[in-house]
Parts: C-alpha cells; sequence; structure tokens
C-alpha cells in the first residue's frame, strides 16, 4: 500500500493547544510520526530576564495555567538557594499542600479530558463537577481558582486558619469517596477497557531511553518520581507510595493517575493535620547574591526543572524552564507507530500534553531575517563548541 | 473483573438532583471572603512612596501628584511652618492588572486593598482606566 503523510494541526478540532504532528499513513495505520513545536512561544524566558525577582513569580506562574504552582516553586526554590535563605518549615508545608491540591484538580481534569477523548463523556463531565470541590479550596485558601500566587520570595503570603483547614478536609472526604468511584468506574467498565488497552503502547526499555517522566513513564513500570527520588518541600517527612503500573498502555496511565489521586489525598491530609507553628514568611533581600541554582520538582504531568542565574542585581540574568511535557514528547512520536489513525487524539492527550509549557526555544537568525529549526546534529555540534571554549572537550564521545 | 453499564444506576440518580451549574447572571456567584479582585485605593492614608509602582507585574498601577493639594495648615507663631501633606491619585488600569495583589501586600500604609468585585468587563476601554482620587 502506498505511503501517504498527513499534517495534523497546528489547527485541529482533536488538539486543544496549537502543535503539529506529521503522520506518515498507510491506509489508516500510522508507521511514523514526527512532532513539530513552536506554534505556541512566547518568549518568558527572555521577559523574565527584564523584571525583578519579586515580578518574575507571577509571570513564571503564567507559563502554564494547570501547573502554575510548580513552575513558581520551582523557581522560588532556585531563588531561595541563590539567596541562601533559611525558609520557615510552616511555609514548607503550606507549599506542598498546594502543590497537592494542584495535583489533584490537574489528574482529575486528566481523567476528564481521557473520558471525553475515548468518548465517554458522562465521566468527563462527572470529574469536571467534582473538580469544582479542589478548585475551591484553593481559592478558599489564597483567592484565585487558578493562578493561587501563594508562593513570595522567603515564604508563602498567607496562612492557613482552622476553620480553612476544617473546610478542605471536608471537600477533601468528599472527593476521596467520588474518586473511589471512579476508579471502579474506569477499572470495570468494558467500553473504556476496549478503547484504552493495548492503545499507546509505551515498553518499559522504550520509556527510560526516551526519558520518559511523570504518570506516563510510571504507567510503563518505572517508579521515576523526584518526589521519592530526591525529596523536596517536606516530602521526605510523608508517608505516601509511587504508583506504578506494568500495562505499557493508555489504560495504565489511567489507573496510574487515579491512583495518584488518592496519594494526594493522603498526603493532604497528613499535612494538614501535622501543620507546624511558627512564621509563613522571612525576608529576603531585593538583590540575590551572584550564582547558579538547578532544581527539579514533580508537577503533576511529570519533573519540571529550571535553571537560574543570578548577576548580583534584583533581575536574574538567564532563566531556563524544562517543562514535562517536553520530555515525553519523544515518547508521543513512539507511541503513535503502529497504532490507528482514530487512536491519535486519545494516545496524545494520554501524556497530559501542554504546549504553552513546552515553547521555549526558537532560534532567530538576524543575518538571515528568518526562523531557523536547528536539528539535532546540529544542536551537537554547537554544544561541542560551546564546550571547547571553556576547556571541556566532547568531541570524542 | 468486568462491569458493565456501571454508570447507568449514577446517570439514573442524577435525573433527580438539581444542576451543578448556577444561573449565573441572575443568582450572584459565591465569592470567598479573601477572593482577589479589584484595588481599591484609600488615597487619605496613601503616602507616595511608589512602592506598589515598583513591584507591579504589569505595570499596572500608577500614583501621580494630586491636582489638587490640601492647603498647609496655619503657621502656629514662634514654630515653624508645617509644609501640606501631599496628596496623591491612583490610576489603575483594569485591563493591565493581573490581580497578583502585590501592590496591597507591599503597601506600608495599607492604603491599597482588594476588593471582591470581579465583574469588570467592559465594552469601553476608558471604563478600564480607574482613576481614584
Amino acid at each position: 500500500m502506498s505511503k501517504i503523510t498527513i499534517p495534523l494541526g497546528p489547527q485541529h478540532p482533536a488538539l486543544k493547544e496549537p502543535e503539529n504532528f506529521m503522520l506518515v499513513l498507510e491506509g489508516e495505520q500510522i508507521s511514523g510520526a514526527t512532532v513539530n513545536l513552536g506554534y505556541n512561544h512566547r518568549g518568558m524566558e527572555k521577559a523574565a530576564e527584564g523584571r525583578t525577582y519579586i515580578q518574575n513569580l507571577y509571570l513564571i506562574e503564567r507559563v502554564c495555567g494547570i501547573c502554575s504552582h510548580s513552575h513558581t516553586t520551582t523557581y522560588i526554590t532556585n531563588v531561595e538557594e541563590l539567596a541562601k535563605a533559611e525558609i520557615p518549615q510552616r511555609a514548607l508545608a503550606i507549599r506542598t499542600l498546594f502543590a497537592e491540591l494542584e495535583r489533584v484538580h490537574s489528574h482529575l481534569l486528566w481523567l476528564g479530558v481521557a473520558g471525553y477523548e475515548m468518548g465517554f463523556e458522562t465521566l468527563f463531565m462527572y470529574t469536571w463537577r467534582d473538580r469544582e470541590q479542589v478548585l475551591d479550596c484553593l481559592e478558599l485558601l489564597s483567592g484565585n481558582r487558578v493562578h493561587y500566587s501563594i508562593n513570595t520570595l522567603g515564604g508563602v503570603r498567607r496562612d492557613i486558619s482552622a476553620e480553612q483547614k476544617a473546610e478542605v478536609l471536608k471537600r477533601i472526604k468528599f472527593l476521596e469517596e467520588r474518586t473511589q468511584y471512579y476508579i471502579k468506574l474506569a477499572t470495570q467498565e468494558p467500553t473504556v477497557l476496549a478503547r484504552t488497552a493495548n492503545v499507546g503502547k509505551l515498553p518499559y526499555d522504550v520509556a527510560i531511553e526516551r526519558g520518559a517522566v511523570g504518570p506516563t513513564a510510571r504507567a510503563s513500570g518505572v517508579a521515576r518520581d523526584v518526589r521519592k527520588d530526591d525529596p523536596y518541600l517536606i516530602y521526605s517527612q510523608l508517608d505516601f507510595n509511587v504508583i506504578t503500573h506494568n500495562t505499557n498502555d493508555v489504560f495504565g496511565r489511567l489507573v496510574v493517575r487515579a491512583l495518584e489521586l488518592l496519594e494526594s489525598y493522603k498526603i493532604i491530609n497528613q499535612v494538614l493535620n501535622n501543620l507546624p507553628e511558627g512564621p509563613v514568611a522571612v525576608k529576603i533581600p531585593m538583590r540575590i547574591a551572584p550564582g547558579e541554582a538547578v532544581n527539579h520538582y514533580e508537577a503533576p504531568r511529570g519533573e519540571d526543572i529550571h535553571y537560574l542565574k543570578s548577576n548580583g542585581t534584583d533581575k536574574p540574568e538567564r532563566l531556563k524552564v524544562r517543562a514535562p511535557t517536553l520530555a515525553n514528547l519523544q515518547s508521543v512520536a513512539y507511541m503513535l507507530e503502529g497504532g490507528w489513525l482514530a487512536d491519535v487524539p486519545l494516545v496524545i492527550a494520554a501524556i497530559d500534553p501542554c504546549m504553552s509549557c513546552t515553547d521555549r526555544a526558537a532560534v532567530w537568525n538576524p543575518k538571515k531575517g528568518k526562523t531557523e529549526v536547528y536539528s539535532w546534529e546540529d544542536m551537537r555540534k554547537l554544544g561541542i563548541e560551546h564546550y571547547k571554549r571553556r576547556g571541556v572537550d566532547f568531541g570524542r564521545l | 473483573m468486568k462491569h458493565p453499564a456501571r454508570v447507568f444506576s449514577e446517570v439514573i440518580k442524577h435525573l433527580f438532583k438539581k444542576p451543578a451549574t448556577s444561573r449565573y447572571p441572575f443568582e450572584k456567584a459565591y465569592i470567598f471572603p479573601n477572593f482577589r479582585g479589584r484595588i481599591v485605593f484609600d488615597g487619605e492614608k496613601c503616602i507616595g512612596c511608589q512602592m506598589c509602582v515598583r513591584v507591579c507585574p504589569s505595570k499596572a498601577i500608577e500614583i501621580p501628584l494630586s491636582a489638587e493639594q490640601p492647603p498647609s495648615p496655619a503657621q502656629v507663631e514662634g514654630q515653624p511652618a508645617v509644609a501640606a501633606r501631599k496628596k496623591f491619585d491612583c490610576i489603575m488600569k483594569l485591563d493591565h492588572c493581573v490581580y497578583c495583589g502585590q501592590c496591597a501586600e507591599v503597601c506600608p500604609k495599607k492604603a491599597l486593598a482588594m476588593s471582591q468585585d470581579f465583574e469588570l468587563a467592559s465594552v469601553n476601554k476608558a471604563d478600564l482606566r480607574r482613576h481614584y482620587k
């Protein structure tokens, strides 16, 4: 059968955000797929260089609407590391609480999207209705549903009162019951199984080779979770499990996310019931000491990495964001190969893609006056030359 | 274990429940007490330190001197003249504001505060530039 290449996106009804997939089709079966990025580039890293550290908090928050707390926490950990600040335990506990509430809201959102993509819209409606409960928790504590802005340099901005704690615990109890029902629904309903089992296969060794992160990796049996591997905030004091699954398909990703919700409720209960006493913030000077810092964080979608370089002024010299979707996109190309065209939206949705997080780099060549896309060989050559100038030779590797 | 049509009993139960959505424009949405809405300004408290202008991430706020300044207090005999306390206005650009509340937090005199007003959409651009005196 002759091969035909069709573009999926950047504008396509099945995609929530602009990205382009070039699919090579043999009949209805996909024999090759490439992912092209760059339709959602907003120049955030450059913008961060022109703003002060405190202004950047609100810019970094807007890298992504769903993991807004993940990005600011990673950024602020870097800043506080450079400023050598000692953050109060209570502030760290509140940050952890928000991180888990955010994971709950992100995973419930994903469960709804997955239901929508597999044609199970009842699940979509129910999960999104229940997701309002966790959004209400976030609004109750921080004053906003999506951009919580709870982080500030040296701690958090708002304390948690006893009434707020009781209110959050009440809502989490309700959500726990509902999630138990969704887990039963998703694992026992034959239509869900028929739609997700053996779709978008990603075997264990391929997941490791392609550097998959977060629930995508854990659904392939890779027990990779920054919260356990390199505990930050107060995760080392908490009791929770890393959920893995071994079916390597979309069904596994669904199960991993649903069971992770229960772990998150467990963490929220632990944090709220053992909230340390003390202040919620310490003062940090406007000017941050020169230096470099790298930190990682387990965002709902996977490992999020931030690099920050400071030059001693009140503005950063360089900020680099590696969002989890960028790491998972390598796996998407593999997952699509050998599958059917009708499964494409479900497979892409299964990694919970966030393109506005991912699109960070575009190369503008002023001499030619156009944007260039670098191939892997070009990037490698550039990297080797860059390190050669610094006295390290990677050319032999 | 497969359990087909598990969702049906739930769907039928929901037929007899009230809708989960609210009839918004007719029924006011519930706003939590510490919601971050439109910024309100108290000209009596402002000392014009411009801290809010410096921290604002979206350049939404300006603190200019008021056009009308209060008269200086009458000089008491035998004492040096006391300069009048300067009065400041506040210009809020609601279309720039991201409602983070950093200005209200940094204000040393609590002249700025967040209100619960959130219905701020307008088709007229002039409405979005609020001049508080």
